[in-house]
């Protein structure tokens, strides 16, 4: 439960808030080709069985490593691509049953803000235009109305009006990453997926993206599925965070849950190795370095996927695969430990 | 004689305003603009700044290994009493990989992709060490069970596409030590890993220094991996550097505003802000720099205490303390604490 002394500055009562997205047991498998038939010779498991759902305004962060499969949830949550199986509900309706009119309609309602700031926008094209061309194709035909809405967005991001004129290569990174917030931002969307939206960027500049984004959400109720690789920066704008591991979610709680009790093994080597920008606490507290690498989604393992890194595996984690569940209220885990 | 000081300081590298520019069609990029620290034997040492800010361009110049259209075009290199940037390409040749190893950042893209691991570490053995073929190997093998690469007898056959990014830089850092190098320069190690495969490099880094004795300059933009490796820390904006201290000093009492920004800006595990500091505005172009202070326009503090000095002069890397002894240097470049002719210091300790 979230202690109310502690100023959490999130929204407290987000418990109570219905979800605005549900996913239900979501895959994704990526054919391998090969041979002179390019016949399908393996698939790649990059997301395998994942639930769970987002509450309206929340900030739902969303961790791991590179390859496990955090940003294919985010973009099947969208049908930018199609999900091998399973059910994404949008304020209860399936987008995987919409229709390409009714799709449309709910994409207005979700968008998304990518990763490289620098190849997500067209060069040739003023970036007023790229802000407004969502406007556009969703039938606002009026120009005047348009570029009014594009400047005003331009303005809620820290932008300038003249800056409508100008062409992507005359902004610095932290500029375009606030020209992709705006371009999602512009058909004032209940939903936003931020793609590791900082990650391209130096952090004082990241501070400025983090606080916009933060902002932005006060002010229009968003929602954020934010997904990224760096636990702190998830941790810091976060109201519940999942961590998913090798296709796998292992564990889905709130942050400050999260923080001062993991308890899936991965969750807790993750915190361990964030490297701490304060020199005494950095020297105090006891790191847990796990061994090996991250297998290949090619060819996971048995049982528990974790198992082959595991400090504190079991005899059965190598074949019986532990079920997601809710181990306390809001504390989701997958792990034999806390069975 | 520049062999003497460094004998009796201690001191095993010592970089005096180093200048490295690069000549575009645009203009004269001041990569590195006057830059000074030293480096004692065994020590760890960040370098930490944003990208852009010349960390990696001072770590190059040290190896001489600027190419065109780069040129460090004033300042010394000390390197145990030598100055490196008098002597001849074929002496800088017996030092590079041999007393100063250096690894980089992509690891997967610095090692050749058509040799095995094993010759690579070898060929560093015979260039160095007239190990030849049989004998390079077989301690190629030994230096990757000393890096913790798993089954290293078979590994040393791998090509590099066959390693994944860990196990890439750990051959890197076999490279790197096999010489057991007096200086080893490491330019953002582990910035193209994963959190739970940079902690086990960082470990091994830690490990093999109190076992090799070698000192590290560790270039990273992480203030985190600067608070759990290093000694003394040396904050780099725009080609100079602004402050330089122990890392504790740095992270308990930060003097410079740059830096005071900078820790402010980051996410804290644990810690909860509700708004993060933010600097305002950009780093500025390097080959139009503001007159006075490279800050100053960025700087809150400047606007707070009204100084107007920051935008006409350019401070200098000073001692804050004039009583300071070597082993509590706290040196900074801000107006705030030093005087100057008809400027008065608003924070001056004194």
């Amino acid at each position: 439960m979230p202690n109310p002394q502690l100023d959490w500055n999130v929204n407290q009562d987000s418990a109570a808030k219905p979800d605005l997205v549900q996913i239900k047991n979501l895959y994704k498998y990526f054919p391998v080709r090969g041979g002179v038939l390019q016949r399908v010779v393996a698939w790649v498991q990059a997301v395998d069985d994942v639930s769970f759902s987002i509450r309206e305004g929340e900030t739902l962060g969303l961790v791991g490593e590179s390859g496990c499969g955090k940003t294919t949830v985010g973009r099947c949550v969208l049908r930018l691509i199609p999900a091998t199986k399973g059910q994404v509900l949008f304020n209860g309706q399936d987008v995987y049953k919409a229709n390409s009119r009714e799709l449309k309609a709910l994409r207005r309602n979700m968008q998304i803000i990518f990763q490289d700031p620098f190849s997500s926008l067209d060069p040739r094209v003023p970036i007023g235009e790229s802000v407004g061309e969502g406007l556009l194709v969703h039938g606002m035909s009026n120009s005047k109305e348009r570029f009014e809405i594009v400047i005003n967005t331009l303005r809620k991001v820290g932008l300038e009006d003249y800056h409508a004129r100008r062409y992507p290569h005359e902004f610095s990174g932290g500029q375009r990453q606030r020209i992709g917030i705006a371009r999602a931002l512009a058909l004032r969307p209940k939903f936003i997926i931020c793609d590791e939206p900082v990650s391209a960027l130096d952090v004082s500049i990241q501070a400025q993206v983090l606080n916009i984004l933060k902002e932005l959400q006060g002010e229009f109720g968003l929602t954020y599925l934010f997904i990224a690789h760096n636990l702190s920066v998830v941790e810091h704008i976060s109201d519940r965070v999942a961590v998913m591991y090798l296709g796998k979610m292992v564990e889905l709680t709130t942050r400050e849950e999260l923080y001062r009790n993991p308890l899936h093994p991965y969750t807790l080597a993750l915190l361990s190795a964030i490297p701490m920008p304060d020199p005494t606490l950095a020297s105090k507290r006891t790191r847990l370095i796990l061994k090996g690498d991250v297998p290949s989604p090619l060819n996971p393992p048995s049982g528990c996927r974790f198992h082959p890194r595991c400090p504190v595996a079991l005899a059965h984690c190598s074949h019986q695969e532990p079920r997601f569940k809710e181990v306390s209220p809001d504390h989701w885990v997958a792990c034999w430990r806390v069975e | 004689m520049a062999l003497e000081t460094t004998q009796s300081n201690g001191n095993l590298l010592e970089v005096r305003n180093l200048k490295t520019y690069f000549y575009t069609e645009d203009g004269i990029v001041k990569a590195v603009d006057g830059v000074d620290f030293e480096v004692k034997r065994g020590e760890v040492l960040g370098l930490v700044g944003e990208s852009g800010c010349g960390k990696s361009v001072t770590s190059f110049s040290i190896m001489r290994l600027v190419g065109v259209p780069g040129k460090i075009i004033e300042g010394s290199i000390l390197f145990d009493g030598q100055d490196l940037l008098k002597l001849s390409e074929r002496a800088m040749q017996h030092i590079r990989g041999n007393r100063i190893a250096m690894i980089f950042q992509q690891p997967q893209s610095s090692l050749n992709p058509v040799f095995k691991a094993g010759d690579q570490i070898a060929e560093v053995l015979d260039i160095h060490r007239s190990l030849g073929k049989e004998a390079g190997w077989q301690r190629a093998v030994e230096l990757l069970r000393m890096v913790g690469i798993a089954d290293p007898g078979r590994k040393a056959h791998s090509f590099p596409h066959e390693m994944s990014g860990g196990q890439a830089q750990r051959v890197m850092i076999a490279m790197g030590l096999a010489c057991v190098p007096e200086l080893l320069l490491a330019d953002e190690p582990t910035t193209a890993l994963d959190v739970t495969i940079q902690a086990q490099i960082l470990d091994l880094m830690r490990e093999l220094r109190t076992k090799m004795q070698t000192a590290i300059v560790l270039i990273t933009h992480d203030l985190g991996v600067v608070a759990e490796m290093c000694e003394r820390v040396a904050v780099m904006y725009a080609g100079q550097i602004v402050e330089q201290t122990e890392v504790k000093t740095l992270f308990a009492e930060p003097r410079h505003p740059y830096t005071q920004g900078l820790i402010g800006s980051i996410p804290v595990l644990g810690v909860v802000k509700g708004k993060l500091d933010v600097i305002p505005g950009a780093v500025p172009n390097l080959i139009n720099l503001p007159v006075g202070c490279r800050f100053a326009p960025r700087c809150r503090a400047r606007v707070q205490y009204n100084l107007e000095i920051c935008a006409q002069r350019l401070p200098e890397l000073r001692e804050l303390r004039s009583d300071a002894t070597p082993a509590t240097t706290h040196t900074v470049r801000c107006w705030l604490y030093h005087h100057a002719e008809g400027h008065t210091a608003p924070l001056a300790e004194k």
